[in-house]
């Protein structure tokens, strides 16, 4: 039984290592002085400062940021309502509200993007930043419902049935008691959202207007054109970033109800 | 006041889909009084609090509370509190803030809610506690808070969903006293939510014994287990030995009935109802009021039925005797274990005896159905 | 105050309906548009060629032409790729992950519970893109291994590791990984072990153990994660542009191409309605299964 249980350890960890060596090695070498990346010459910043100087990189950082802080924005507002729709509410076409929640994620990325760009195209839409925002939208929806559902699912009703039992409205007890426990839900939706946006190349890819490419086209195309440390290093950026979103949202999901925690 | 009573419920009923949770219930529960709703889980005593908290709408009827129509109104308009069967306590309130929540919806000026939430935890002795959140609490901690925060709105009529589920059976029973005397003091209108007939038995002045959405039995709390109306009710308060007879005559105050398995019984009708000749009957005995005994006792005009010891269950202080008469019915007898254990036992395993019983303790059934 | 009050369904309704109209206008509509775009046919220069008379042109069969091109042996060829590489990726994760998530909801210490199962969460929401590129970054000629190979005189000159079927396969597995580990945790996290050990008490060897009692009671897990490691797969992109170079095309690339190089749309359409048939039927048999076990569908 104990060599068993040694061997599966050991076994998950080599998995561990299968996930995360390649990422180590591309973030370990942004940091590698040499041009000829695969040898290694000694530590620099060379590359990470070549990237505050790179004009291209900086204007399509500024726009994942715009498209990810906009599209999160109004996913989360329209997801929180509709989680709670969902969650708390009686509503006709429940059944129909969720397969339409569930589609966007589970259908290919490029059939979206697709389907997007000859809808823009039959409505002459001018493809800019804003139609890329639109699509976010349309996928972060569902993350962000998906994210506060649980939440709500993960506390007992009987805690607005106490609210409006004390006397508060419909309206008070939503933001006495359901809004301050489902929170965490929503900021770690919010997150994910966000951290999605920020990563997207497919859709984005269809959607982008010319002067609205996002971190991830810049990042692209650059080692379409080959491979550069740069490259290397404004991945390490992005990774850091969105591994940061991450752990925070885990986080937040994971706060238990019953405390009610709220950070 | 309106009315001598506090809750009037008419005809209350509550389908999901199909199937009547609460069907035609109609109570009414006096002002000051402990009441309480007891049946077995899906009985529809939750749903039927829950109406008259107002999570619930019914499909048909009505509810008064305090003389006026509730039955539409929404929850946090009626004059009534709930403690909830988990607490329901804000997790991310304090102790304090939970008390207070519902203030200044009841228009108490802000001056005095400290002194309200202060008056509210020291009746349930939880003075100091304010600053705690729920999670820091123990569970009979928890179940108080939500006391206090119910009765701070002084209600008129307080209801309680099996609030003592959660609790360990020795704090069971000293919170069953408390709650007791709590109400006593008060003198609001408690309606209580139970599965446990003891619970019941302890706190209320009257119980309403429910079944499959009716009310079998609305009665004093001693009542309903001395003088049980249905089988049901019966089986519910601990009392399995039933008897099949058939009414053989009836003699001014008296009813006489010819067992099924031989033999004649003698009831004061009074306690018998109207019954006809011929007509069949049902009727129970309690273990506690059954005899065993090695002779027979009917020359004596004590009911004596020959029956065969099937089983003994020693049990400390009490031997329970299952036994079988002669048309094969099972009957329990329940015996304080008085005599010196030198003695040893009364009566052999397979051996034979008499099964007798105070004519005056037993409980004709009614047929059927639920109360009208 | 005796009338009964408004049915509360009104409020669910406003909170559902700017969901209704954002992904009704901008996911069913756009839907619906390139689906009956996949029956038009392209224009000389892009664009969509006008129908004249389209009694005509349906009576023609002249509507079906795009699903018609897509049969033809150079897409099927495209079309059977990308099923055999989807089921080689769903199969290898399928058992490279089961023991990993039997030892994260099982076998591991409880209290490295929630970090083991995090260093899964984060490369499950972390960049296709960025962890596509580290494969490339570590396959390409001037590569890691090569240099490794190089180096160790294991080989005379660097391999050509890039732009072939093995590479794509590698970054898809890669990829999908943590989409299979996590399905089976939750399914494994609720396996009651008091069965394991009962049936290992009843006398069953482990092996036997594992296939009648683990397996089956982790079936939903099994089958969650085989969709969502398949499905994405079927729709892949990134992993064969980068990876696969021009010599692995997949259905993925095919749409994409139509769309942005040789621009015709409709044809792209088709492919995609083709693709998105078969990830609709997949989960439409999903529905069926996860509904007989009376479970929730994911949501």
């Amino acid at each position: 039984m104990r060599g068993r249980g040694r061997f599966l350890s050991v076994y998950a960890w080599l998995v561990y290592v299968f996930l995360y060596a390649p990422i180590a090695i591309l973030v370990l070498f942004s940091f590698n002085r040499a041009r000829q990346t695969a040898v290694w010459e000694g530590w620099t910043l060379e590359w990470y400062r070549s990237l505050a100087g790179n004009d291209l990189i900086l204007a399509s950082v500024k726009n994942s940021l715009i498209v990810g802080l906009a599209s999160t924005a109004i996913a989360t507002v329209i997801g929180t309502l509709v989680a709670l729709a969902l969650g708390r509410h009686a509503l006709r076409g429940e059944g129909f509200t969720r397969s339409l929640l569930y589609l966007p994620v589970i259908i290919p990325e490029i059939v979206l993007g697709a389907a997007l760009v000859t809808f823009y195209g039959v409505l002459s839409f001018h493809l800019s930043l804003w139609t890329v925002v639109i699509a976010h939208v349309v996928f972060c929806v569902s993350y962000v419902a998906i994210v506060v559902r649980a939440r709500l699912s993960g506390f007992d009703r009987s805690l607005e049935e106490a609210a409006l039992d004390l006397g508060a409205r419909p309206l008070q007890t939503f933001w006495r008691v359901t809004l301050p426990l489902i929170t965490p839900g929503i900021v770690a939706g919010a997150l994910l959202s966000f951290t999605i946006s920020i990563d997207d190349y497919v859709i984005t890819s269809f959607v982008a207007g010319v002067g609205a490419t996002t971190l991830p086209l810049q990042i692209y195309s650059m080692l379409k054109v080959g491979v550069t440390p740069e490259v290397n290093a404004v991945s390490s950026l992005l990774l850091a970033l969105t591994v940061v979103l991450i752990v925070i949202a885990q986080r937040l999901q994971q706060a238990p109800v019953e405390r009610g925690e709220m950070s | 006041m309106a009315s001598e009573y506090s809750v009037e419920i008419r005809g209350l009923t509550r389908r999901f889909g199909d199937v009547a949770a609460v069907d035609a219930v109609s109570l009414d529960i006096r002002r000051g009084e402990f009441f309480s709703l007891l049946g077995p889980s899906g009985c529809g005593k939750t749903t039927l609090l829950r109406m008259i908290g107002g999570f619930e709408l019914p499909t048909e009827g009505s509810i008064r509370i305090d003389g006026a129509d509730m039955t539409w109104v929404a929850p946090y308009r009626r004059p009534v509190n709930m403690v909830f069967q988990h607490y329901a306590l804000f997790p991310h309130l304090t102790v304090a803030e939970n008390v207070a929540f519902g203030m200044r919806y009841k228009s108490v000026p802000r001056a005095d809610e400290g002194k309200r939430v202060a008056d509210a935890l020291s009746l349930v002795q939880l003075s100091g506690f304010e600053k705690r959140h729920p999670h820091q609490l123990s569970g009979g901690q928890r179940q108080r808070v939500a006391l206090a925060r119910a009765l701070a709105l002084e209600p008129e009529v307080l209801l309680l969903d099996e609030p003592l589920g959660a609790l360990d059976q020795k704090l069971r029973k000293e919170v069953q006293v408390q709650l007791k005397h709590l109400q006593r003091s008060l003198g609001i209108t408690f309606i209580f939510v139970t599965h446990d007939q003891e619970e019941a038995l302890t706190m209320s002045d009257r119980v309403a014994v429910m079944n499959r959405g009716r009310v079998e039995q609305m009665d004093d709390a001693a009542r309903v287990f001395e003088r049980p109306a249905t089988e049901f009710v019966a089986n519910f308060m601990g009392a399995s030995n039933f008897f099949a007879a058939r009414v053989s005559g009836t003699d001014g105050g008296v009813v006489s009935l010819a067992l099924k398995a031989g033999g004649e019984v003698r009831i004061a009708s009074a306690e018998a109802g109207p019954h006809r000749t011929g007509e069949d009957v049902r009727f129970v005995v309690r273990p506690e009021k059954l005899d065993l005994r090695g002779r027979d006792l009917s020359p004596h005009g004590v009911p004596s039925l020959p029956v065969t010891i099937e089983d003994k269950v020693y049990q400390g202080v009490s031997t329970l005797w299952i036994v079988r008469d002669a048309a094969d019915e099972r009957f329990v007898v329940y015996e304080q274990n008085e005599r010196p254990f030198e003695e040893g036992s009364r009566f052999a395993v397979g051996g034979r005896a008499f099964l007798c019983w105070n004519a005056r303790h037993a409980v004709m059934l009614r047929q059927g159905g639920a109360a009208g | 105050m005796a009338d009964r009050p408004p049915r509360p369904e009104r409020t669910g309704v406003l909170l559902a309906l700017p969901t209704w109209l954002t992904l009704g206008v901008f996911f069913l509509l756009p839907l619906a548009i390139l689906f009956v775009i996949s029956f038009g046919q392209r224009a000389t220069y892009g664009g969509l060629k006008p129908i004249v008379d389209l009694g005509l042109y349906l009576r023609s069969g002249k509507f079906l032409a795009n699903y018609a091109r897509s049969l033809h042996p150079i897409y099927l060829q495209i079309f059977w790729r990308s099923i055999w590489m989807a089921v080689v990726t769903t199969l290898v994760c399928l058992v490279v992950s089961f023991p990993v998530a039997y030892y994260i909801a099982v076998a591991a210490p409880a209290r490295r519970r929630n970090l083991l199962l995090g260093l899964v969460v984060v490369p499950f929401w972390t960049s296709f893109l960025i962890r596509t590129y580290a494969w490339m970054f570590i396959l390409r000629t001037e590569g890691l291994v090569n240099r490794f190979l190089v180096g160790s005189g294991l080989t005379h000159g660097p391999l050509e590791l890039l732009y072939n079927n093995f590479a794509v396969l590698i970054g898809l597995i890669y990829g999908e990984l943590p989409f299979m580990i996590l399905p089976l945790y939750a399914s494994l996290e609720k396996l009651d072990l008091s069965l394991l050990e009962a049936s290992a008490d009843l006398g069953a060897a482990r092996s036997s153990t594992f296939w009648r009692i683990t397996v089956p009671m982790t079936m939903p897990g099994i089958v969650a994660g085989v969709i969502l490691v398949f499905v994405p797969s079927l729709g892949q992109f990134i992993v064969s542009d980068l990876l696969g170079g021009a010599k692995t095309i997949l259905a993925g690339n095919l749409i994409q191409n139509q769309f942005a190089v040789a621009r015709n749309k409709p044809f792209g359409a088709a492919v995609a309605f083709e693709l998105t048939a078969a990830v609709l039927l997949l989960l439409f048999a999903y529905a069926l299964y996860t509904k007989r076990k009376g479970q929730d569908v994911l949501l």
